[in-house]
């Protein structure tokens, strides 16, 4: 139960000057732009555009420091101006085997048409802090080689052509937007994506994590991983002519898990899906994972109970802004239902104290 | 035919740098007269996936865009579909799309579309001599118990 409050109205005015004083810091120290966030706090540009889900770099960028950093506050920031936002339409599929690759590996297969490519990643470095970059500017420039500009296939392709992976359905169906119509479970596929795609990377990340430890019999290796550009294509209602509208920065992640068999389908290999905005590859395989986990119906998979297999329980909670919505509400005033318990124990403990007496 | 370089052009305007494509725009000084059909307004379009990238559809998320109409005389319009939300980025656009279609379309297509598709295949140029030399070179190490 809420009820409306007066008053406060001075103690709020003044915290939130407070607030901004605090995010401006020591005035003896430059303030940020927002360029210098997008520019070089990309990874947190990109979370905050993937969960806020919205590929703004600037907008997030702002979210980012409005929010003194706190990445949740950012992209629900990134979220709620996004529902003020006209809906123009809706692209075509976008096709990510013709992404302009930064990076792209496999675990699967060592030697892949396209190479192995490793891009700036953290990966091999020694997790060292770095005290160079305390005191100067100084960075090493990226190396350059020649280049063939080929179409870089995806690596499950090549297992596509022997039956030894299931195929994907094309059913031809529009997905459902979720954002716009009320979730009913159970939910289509598509629509699981959309929701783990917006998802909270912590939350897909410990769930992807349980069914490693066995929270679902889920032996996942990366299939393919890559991170590039990829157009996005529209059509201009008013000419009906389809054009390159957007460049967008995506991970994508494919999983290759096995599958022992049915009475229908011999023995083969299944998919997980992951595909997000930015350079976000630890949510991508996490997506991945729990794609899969929750496909376990389709594949005749036995149920073990386990959350990462309940498509009720990840849904509903991996929504960040959804959840810190409902948990911080809870430190709103509550003094009324507060009340109403206290007198409800108060009498409860009356209650008993009459009847140890009369005993 | 038409189509296809039209597609080709707005696709180089909605892309491309926008302070760069301000700066050629801003260069070239041209006064045009125009009336609206719809002043610059930002919305988004929703970004489509494909489950498993071969699969059925599915939404992954918006991408914010600009657009706008005009028209220089009652018969050429110009169209400024753009990524982002900059709304002289999209007049720019609108205003090349028409001219385009005009006797100015040299100008227009030497000063400035020409040398967007060149910026971004220099970009893309940069990305892929970047990506090539993190090229993964295997070699096989013959192990003792097979000599």
């Amino acid at each position: 139960m809420y009820v409306s409050v007066k008053g406060g109205e001075k103690a709020i005015n003044n915290a939130h000057s407070w607030l901004s004083e605090i995010r401006r810091g020591d005035v003896n120290i430059a303030e940020l732009n927002i360029k210098q966030i997008s520019e070089q706090l990309t990874l947190s540009v990109d979370r905050v555009m993937s969960e806020g889900s919205l590929y703004d770099k600037d907008l997030s960028a702002l979210a980012i420091k409005q929010s003194r950093g706190d990445l949740i506050e950012a992209i629900f920031l990134m979220r709620a101006y996004r529902t003020t936002l006209p809906r123009i339409g809706s692209s075509k599929p976008i096709e990510t085997s013709k992404m302009l690759c930064l990076r792209r590996i496999s675990a699967t297969f060592k030697d892949i048409p396209g190479k192995q490519k490793l891009g700036p990643t953290f990966d091999y470095t020694h997790r060292l802090l770095d005290f160079k970059l305390l005191a100067d500017g100084e960075y090493e420039k990226a190396k350059i080689e020649k280049y063939d500009d080929k179409e870089i296939p995806h690596v499950l392709s090549f297992l596509n052509k022997e039956g030894l992976i299931q195929k994907e359905i094309h059913s031809g169906k529009t997905s459902k937007d979720i954002t716009r119509n009320p979730i009913n479970f159970p939910l289509t596929r598509s629509e699981r994506l959309q929701s783990l795609s917006r998802g909270d990377e912590g939350f897909l990340l410990g769930l992807a994590y349980s069914t490693q430890r066995g929270y679902a019999r889920n032996h996942a290796f990366v299939g393919e991983l890559r991170t590039g550009f990829v157009e996005v294509q529209f059509e201009i209602p008013e000419l009906g002519i389809e054009i390159n509208i957007a460049d967008v920065m995506f991970t994508e992640c494919e999983s290759v898990n096995q599958f022992k068999g049915s009475k229908k389908i011999p023995a083969q290999f299944t998919r997980g899906y992951g595909l997000v905005f930015g350079q976000l590859e630890r949510k991508a395989i996490s997506m991945a994972l729990v794609d899969r986990s929750m496909r376990w119906k389709e594949f005749g998979e036995e149920y073990l109970g386990v959350a990462a297999q309940d498509e009720e329980f990840v849904i509903s909670h991996c929504d960040n802004i959804q959840a810190t919505g409902f948990l911080e509400h809870i430190k709103l005033p509550h003094y009324v239902d507060f009340q109403a318990e206290l007198d409800l124990v108060r009498k409860i403990r009356e209650e008993y104290k009459k009847n140890e007496q009369r005993t | 035919m038409q189509n296809e370089s039209r597609k080709q052009w707005l696709s180089s305007l909605a892309t491309a740098d926008e302070n760069y494509l301000i700066s050629l725009w801003d260069n070239l000084n041209m006064k045009i007269e125009y009336n609206w059909l719809r002043e610059p307004e930002i919305g988004s379009v929703m970004v489509q996936g494909k489950v498993g990238a071969t699969g059925d559809n599915f939404n992954v998320g918006e991408v914010t865009i600009t657009r706008c109409s005009l028209n220089l005389d009652k018969k050429i319009q110009g169209h400024g579909y753009v990524q982002g939300r900059n709304k002289y980025k999209s007049k720019i656009a609108a205003l090349c799309d028409a001219l385009m279609q005009t006797e100015k379309k040299e100008i227009i297509k030497r000063n400035i579309i020409d040398k967007l598709i060149k910026y971004k295949n220099n970009k893309r140029n940069e990305i892929l001599s970047k990506t090539e030399a993190t090229k993964v070179d295997f070699f096989t190490l013959v192990r003792g118990e097979d000599k």
